[in-house]
C-alpha cells in the first residue's frame, strides 16, 4: 500500500503541488411530506411505517411533485445568484437497486430547475472566497437496508431488510464547479452551503442524520500548471471534520503516486474514518449506463419569469452577507462574527440591539460574553430570553457613558436575564451607578487600608501586585459602585509614601 | 327492465326509481355471468362478495334520497387496474398472487356512481399484444365465435360486455387495446383524450400513450361512463385540469354539416373486398346522415407502427423495473440479489413482454438514445401535426379501427404481423386524440363460416369528447349495426 498513507510526503513536495476540489452534495429537504407524496418526511420511526402505494412502488401508483420542494429549490439558487430556466423538467434515472422501490429515480438531468450561481465562503482567518455551482436539482431520497450479517456489511449476509421511510423524501443535489484549492476551502464551502441551506428552511443539515451528504472529485496538478489532474470522487465523508481528513488524505496520496512515477486512476474511492484513508471502490469503467428519459408520469416543469421575480422579492440577507456586514461595516473580528452569524435568531436579535446603541462592539462583547454564559448556565436561548434588544442598548450606554462600571453592568445584565425590564431602571433601583466621587471612595480607601495591614506593609515592601486584592477590597466595600480606575488611583497615592 | 341485456342508462334509471334494487340485479348477474363466463373465460376472478356488498351500500344510498348515475349498473373491470382487496394481475405471472391494497381513481369513481363490481377481466399480460393471446393464465373467447380471438388487450372487459357478462366494463388503450377488441366484440370502446382520465392505480404499460375508457354496448351507455371516470385526479399529474362537458346528454340525431375526413394514406382496398365494402358502405352512412366526406392526408401516419415500438417498449423498459421480486409479487430466490432479480424476471414475465423490455432498453441505451428514443419523439410530433393539420379541413376523421375482423387463435405468430393489427389507432394514440370504434357491420373473415363484427375508428381533435361521441351516437342509432348480430347460441 505504498503512498496510501497520508504524511508520507514532506511539506516542501506538497508545497510544489496544488489540489483542485470540487463538492457534490445531496440535503434533503425539510418539507412535511416526501417528494412525490403525501407521506411525511420524518427521520426516525419504525421501519415502513411513513409509506404508501406511491413511494413503495406499488403496481399503479404515479408520482405528484412536490410543489414546496421545488420552491425550496428555487429559494436556494436564487441565494447564490443562480439562473432560473423557464422550462425543467424530471427525468428518469434508471437502475437496479434494492432499496430503490421503482428500480428507477426520478431525478434531473440536462434541464435541472438552477443552473450556474456562486457560493461565497470564508475561512477561520477571514480569508473570503467563491465557489461557482454547476447547477441545483431535484431528485428523490431511496430506503436504507440493512444486511443480517456481523457489522451489518453485505458481505456474509444471509438475508437483508429495507426500511423505505426514507424512500421518496425530496434530495436537492448540489453540483460545485472545481475552484476549490485546499481541504479548508472545500469545508468553508460545504459550511457556508449549510449555513444558507439552515437559514432558508431549505434542511436542517444535520450531516449525523444523513441529512446533508458529500462527495468530493479531488485531483492535483504542479502549482502553474494549465491542465487538470486525474480525479478520484471520494465517498462516505459523513461530517465536514472527516471531509477535511479525506481531502487531506487523498491529495497527499495522489502526490506521493506522482511523486514516485505512478499515475493517478480515475476512480471511485471511500473513506475509511477510522484507518484514516480512501481505498479504491470501482473504477470510471465499470459507470452504469443509467438510461435517463423525461419522465413520462410528470409534466415539464415551468418556471415564469414572474414567479422568480416573486420569489426574489422573498430573499433574505444571507448569512455570507451578514458575515461581510459585521465584519466590513461593524468591525466585529471574523471569529466573533461567524459566531454570531451561525446563529441566525441570536443575529437578528444583536442586529436589533445594535440598531439600538449604535454600538455593535460593545454590544458584541455583552451578548458574545456574559449574555451567552448566561444562555448556557440557564439553557435559554438569548433570543428567548427576558432580556431585550432595547434593554441591552441601555445597559451598553450606561457602560460606555461610566454611568456604572463593568461589575454593576454585570449585575444588571443579572437581573436582566432573570427578570427583564429596563437597565436604567434597574440601575436606578438597586442604586447601581458607578460613584466617581474622590472624597467618598477617598474615604472606603482609607477603611480599606486600615483594615489591612498586613497587605499594606506588603506592597510597600515591593509586592506590587496586591493592589488588584485592595482593589477589589473597595470594591467590595462600595457595593460595585466604585469607580474602579479612580478607586486604584487613589490606593497608589495613598500605599506610595510621600505621595 | 332486464338487468342482463338492457342498457346502463335504463338500469341506472330503474335502480334511481326504485323499481329493482341493486342487490336484486346482482343477485340475477352473478350467476348469469357464471353460465356465459364457462364459455367466454373473459374474467380471471369474479368478485360476488363484493358486488353483493356494493348493490347493498347503493341499495341505502337510493333509500336515503341519492341519485347515482350509474346505480346498480354491472361493471367489469380489467385487471390492470387496481380494487382494493382483490387480486390484480396484469395479466402477468409475476403479479400472480398481488392484491391490490388500494383502489384505482377511476374504478373507484365507477364505485361512487354506483355501479357494481361483477370482477376483475382478463388481459394481453401488462396490456402488451392485441388478441388476448398474451395472458398468462387463460384464453379469453370471442362470444360471437369461440373459435376467434376477442382482441386486445382489453380482451375479457370487450368479451365480457359483448357476451352480455357485463353491461359496461373499463379497459385500458395504449395504441388501440379498446378500439381493436370492440371493433372484434360488437361493441362500442371508447379512448379519451390521454389525460381526460386519471392514471392512478393503472397499472402502466407506456405512460405516455396509457388511458383508459369504457367498453358499452352503445355510445350512450360508453359516454355515462366516461361522464363518470373523466376530470382531474390530483394523484396523477398527467390528468388535465379543464372542465368536463357531459357528454351522455343531448345527442345528436345526424351529421348535417359535419365534415369527415377520409385518410388518402389509409387505403382499405388492401383489407380485401368484403372488408373494403364494409368500410365503404360506412362512410356511405355518413354521408346519408347529412355529413360530407373530405380527403385528409395524415403523411406521416404511416411511420405511426414503428414511432410507436420505440416509444412504448422505451416506457415499459423503466415501468416495469419495479417487478423485481423485492416487496411484492413474484419472487424466485438466487444466490445474490442480482440472481434474484434475473430468475424472478426471467420465470414471471412472458415472451411478449421480454421482448418489449428488450427494445425499449436497447432505446434509450447511451449511444442510441437519440437514433432511436429522441427520433421517435421527434416522429410522434409531426404526427400530432398531420392530425392537427387535417383537422383544418374536417371535424372527424374516420377509419377502420383494425386491419381485418377477429382471427383464429394461434393465428398470427408473427409478433410483427400482430402489430399490423393496429395500424389504424397507433397514429391516433401518438396524437392523443379522443377516439373510439363503433360497430359498423360485419364480414365473414376467410375461413371463417359466419359474420364477425366490424368496427369504425372515429377520431376527433384533443378534448372533443362531445363532439367525437355525438357523431358515433347519430351513427349508431341511424344503422343499428350492433343489433343485427347475436352472440353464439351458447353464450346466450
Amino acid at each position: 500500500m505504498i503512498g496510501e498513507r497520508a504524511g508520507e510526503v514532506s511539506e516542501e513536495v506538497r508545497a510544489r503541488y496544488e489540489a483542485v476540489i470540487g463538492i457534490e452534495c445531496h440535503v434533503e429537504l425539510t418539507t412535511e411530506s416526501k417528494m412525490f407524496c403525501g407521506c411525511p418526511n420524518a427521520f426516525g420511526g419504525p421501519p415502513n411505517t411513513n409509506v404508501c402505494p406511491v413511494c413503495l412502488a406499488l403496481p399503479g401508483a404515479l408520482p405528484v411533485p412536490n410543489a414546496k420542494a421545488i420552491e425550496l429549490i428555487l429559494r436556494a439558487g436564487l441565494a447564490f445568484g443562480s439562473t432560473i430556466p423557464e422550462h425543467a423538467k424530471f427525468d428518469r434515472k434508471n437502475y437496479f437497486y434494492p432499496d430503490m422501490p421503482k428500480n428507477y429515480q426520478i431525478s434531473q438531468y440536462d434541464m435541472p430547475l438552477t443552473m450556474g450561481g456562486a457560493v461565497p465562503y470564508w475561512l477561520e482567518d477571514g480569508t473570503r472566497g467563491e465557489c461557482r455551482l454547476t447547477r441545483i436539482h431535484l431528485e428523490e431520497d431511496t430506503g436504507k437496508s440493512t444486511h443480517a450479517s456481523a457489522g451489518g456489511r453485505l458481505a456474509g449476509a444471509t438475508s437483508s431488510l429495507i426500511d423505505f421511510n426514507r424512500a421518496g423524501v425530496p434530495l436537492m443535489e448540489c453540483v460545485g464547479e472545481p475552484d476549490l484549492r485546499s481541504a479548508d476551502e472545500a469545508v468553508a464551502f460545504l459550511e457556508s452551503l449549510a449555513r444558507t441551506f439552515r437559514e432558508l428552511g431549505v434542511s436542517d443539515v444535520k450531516m449525523e442524520e444523513g441529512s446533508l451528504r458529500c462527495d468530493a472529485n479531488v485531483s492535483v496538478r504542479l502549482r502553474g500548471a494549465a491542465e487538470y489532474g486525474t480525479k478520484a470522487e471520494i465517498k462516505n465523508m459523513n461530517s465536514f471534520r472527516s471531509a477535511r481528513r479525506a481531502i487531506e488524505s487523498e491529495v497527499a496520496r495522489q502526490i506521493a503516486v506522482l511523486e514516485s512515477g505512478g499515475r493517478v486512476v480515475q476512480e471511485t474511492r471511500g473513506w475509511d474514518e477510522a484507518a484514516g484513508v480512501t481505498h479504491s471502490q470501482r473504477s470510471k469503467e465499470e459507470a452504469h449506463d443509467y438510461r435517463y428519459f423525461p419522465d413520462p408520469d410528470l409534466v415539464p416543469l415551468d418556471t415564469p419569469p414572474a414567479v422568480v421575480d416573486e420569489l426574489r422579492v422573498t430573499l433574505i440577507e444571507t448569512p455570507y452577507e451578514r458575515y461581510v456586514r459585521y465584519v466590513d461595516t461593524f468591525g466585529i473580528p471574523s471569529k466573533q462574527a461567524t459566531q454570531l452569524v451561525d446563529d441566525a435568531a441570536l443575529s437578528r436579535w444583536f442586529d436589533l440591539a445594535v440598531t439600538a446603541s449604535g454600538q455593535p462592539l460593545a454590544a458584541m462583547n455583552f451578548v458574545l460574553g456574559d449574555l451567552s454564559r448566561l444562555a448556557n448556565e440557564t439553557g435559554t436561548a438569548i433570543a428567548d430570553g427576558k432580556v431585550t434588544p432595547e434593554a441591552l442598548a441601555e445597559l451598553v450606554e450606561l457602560a460606555q457613558a461610566k454611568t456604572i462600571n463593568s461589575s454593576a453592568a454585570k449585575l444588571v445584565l443579572e437581573t436582566l436575564w432573570g427578570e427583564g425590564g429596563s437597565a436604567k431602571a434597574i440601575v436606578e433601583r438597586e442604586g447601581l451607578a458607578q460613584v466617581s466621587d474622590r472624597g467618598a471612595i477617598a474615604a472606603i480607601v482609607d477603611a480599606v487600608l486600615a483594615a489591612n495591614p498586613k497587605v499594606v506593609a506588603d506592597y510597600r515592601a515591593g509586592k506590587t501586585n496586591v493592589l488588584g486584592f485592595l482593589t477589589g477590597a473597595v470594591m467590595k466595600a462600595s457595593n460595585g459602585k466604585a469607580n474602579p480606575a479612580l478607586a486604584q488611583e487613589l490606593l497608589r497615592e495613598k500605599l506610595t509614601p510621600g505621595a | 327492465m332486464d338487468p342482463l341485456r338492457d342498457s346502463a342508462a335504463a338500469i341506472a334509471a330503474a335502480v334511481n326509481r326504485r323499481e329493482m334494487s341493486a342487490r336484486a340485479i346482482a343477485d340475477a348477474v352473478i350467476p348469469h355471468v357464471e353460465r356465459v363466463d364457462a364459455q367466454v373465460d373473459a374474467y380471471l376472478q369474479l368478485t360476488p362478495e363484493l358486488m353483493r356488498v356494493q348493490a347493498d351500500r347503493v341499495d341505502a344510498r337510493i333509500a336515503a334520497g341519492e341519485r347515482l348515475p350509474l346505480a346498480g349498473v354491472p361493471v367489469a373491470i380489467k385487471d390492470n387496474m387496481c380494487l382494493l382487496g382483490t387480486r390484480t394481475t396484469a395479466g402477468s405471472k409475476i403479479l400472480g398472487n398481488f392484491v391490490a391494497p388500494y383502489t384505482a381513481t377511476a374504478v373507484q369513481r365507477l364505485l361512487d356512481a354506483g355501479a357494481l363490481p361483477i370482477g376483475k377481466t382478463n388481459l394481453d399480460e401488462f396490456a402488451m399484444g392485441s388478441s388476448g393471446e398474451n395472458s398468462a393464465f387463460k384464453m379469453t373467447r370471442n362470444p360471437y365465435d369461440l373459435g376467434r380471438v376477442p382482441g386486445g388487450s382489453s380482451a375479457g372487459s370487450a368479451a365480457a360486455v359483448g357476451g352480455f357478462a357485463a353491461t359496461i366494463s373499463l379497459g385500458s388503450d395504449t395504441g388501440g387495446s379498446i378500439r381493436e377488441p370492440a371493433a372484434f366484440c360488437n361493441v362500442v370502446g371508447f379512448k379519451p383524450t390521454y389525460g381526460r382520465v386519471s392514471r392512478y392505480g393503472l397499472i402502466a404499460f407506456a405512460s405516455s400513450l396509457d388511458q383508459i375508457g369504457p367498453f358499452a354496448r352503445s355510445v350512450e351507455d360508453a359516454a355515462l361512463a366516461y361522464d363518470v371516470i373523466a376530470g382531474k385526479d390530483p394523484l396523477d399529474a398527467t390528468s388535465v385540469d379543464r372542465p368536463v362537458e357531459p357528454t351522455a346528454t343531448d345527442l345528436p340525431r345526424d351529421l348535417r354539416g359535419v365534415r369527415v375526413g377520409i385518410v388518402k394514406e389509409f387505403d382499405t382496398g388492401e383489407l380485401g373486398g368484403a372488408i373494403d365494402a364494409c368500410y365503404r358502405r360506412a362512410y356511405d352512412d355518413l354521408v346519408a346522415l347529412g355529413a360530407t366526406l373530405v380527403d385528409v392526408s395524415l403523411p406521416t401516419a404511416k411511420h405511426g407502427l414503428a414511432t410507436y415500438y420505440l416509444i412504448a417498449p422505451a416506457e415499459c423498459s423503466s415501468n416495469l423495473a419495479r417487478f423485481d421480486g423485492v416487496r411484492y409479487g413474484l419472487r424466485v430466490d438466487g444466490a445474490d440479489v442480482g440472481e434474484m432479480y434475473e430468475r424472478t424476471r426471467a420465470s414471471g414475465f412472458g415472451p411478449e413482454v421480454k421482448r418489449r423490455i428488450l427494445i425499449g432498453t436497447y432505446a434509450l441505451s447511451s449511444g442510441y438514445y437519440d437514433a432511436y428514443y429522441v427520433k421517435a419523439q421527434k416522429a410522434r410530433t409531426r404526427i400530432a401535426e398531420d392530425f392537427a393539420r387535417a383537422f383544418e379541413r374536417c371535424d372527424v376523421i374516420a377509419s377502420p379501427a383494425a386491419s381485418s375482423p377477429a382471427f383464429g387463435f394461434n393465428a398470427k405468430s408473427d409478433p410483427v404481423a400482430m402489430y399490423l393489427m393496429d395500424y389504424y389507432t397507433i397514429p391516433v394514440s401518438l396524437a392523443g386524440l379522443p377516439s373510439l370504434s363503433v360497430p359498423c357491420g360485419a364480414v365473414v373473415p376467410e375461413g371463417g363460416d359466419r359474420p364477425m363484427p366490424m368496427g369504425l375508428q372515429l377520431a376527433t381533435p384533443l378534448f372533443t369528447e362531445r363532439a367525437l361521441l355525438g357523431y358515433a351516437h347519430a351513427y349508431e342509432q341511424a344503422t343499428q349495426h350492433a343489433e343485427k348480430l347475436a352472440p353464439v347460441e351458447a353464450v346466450r
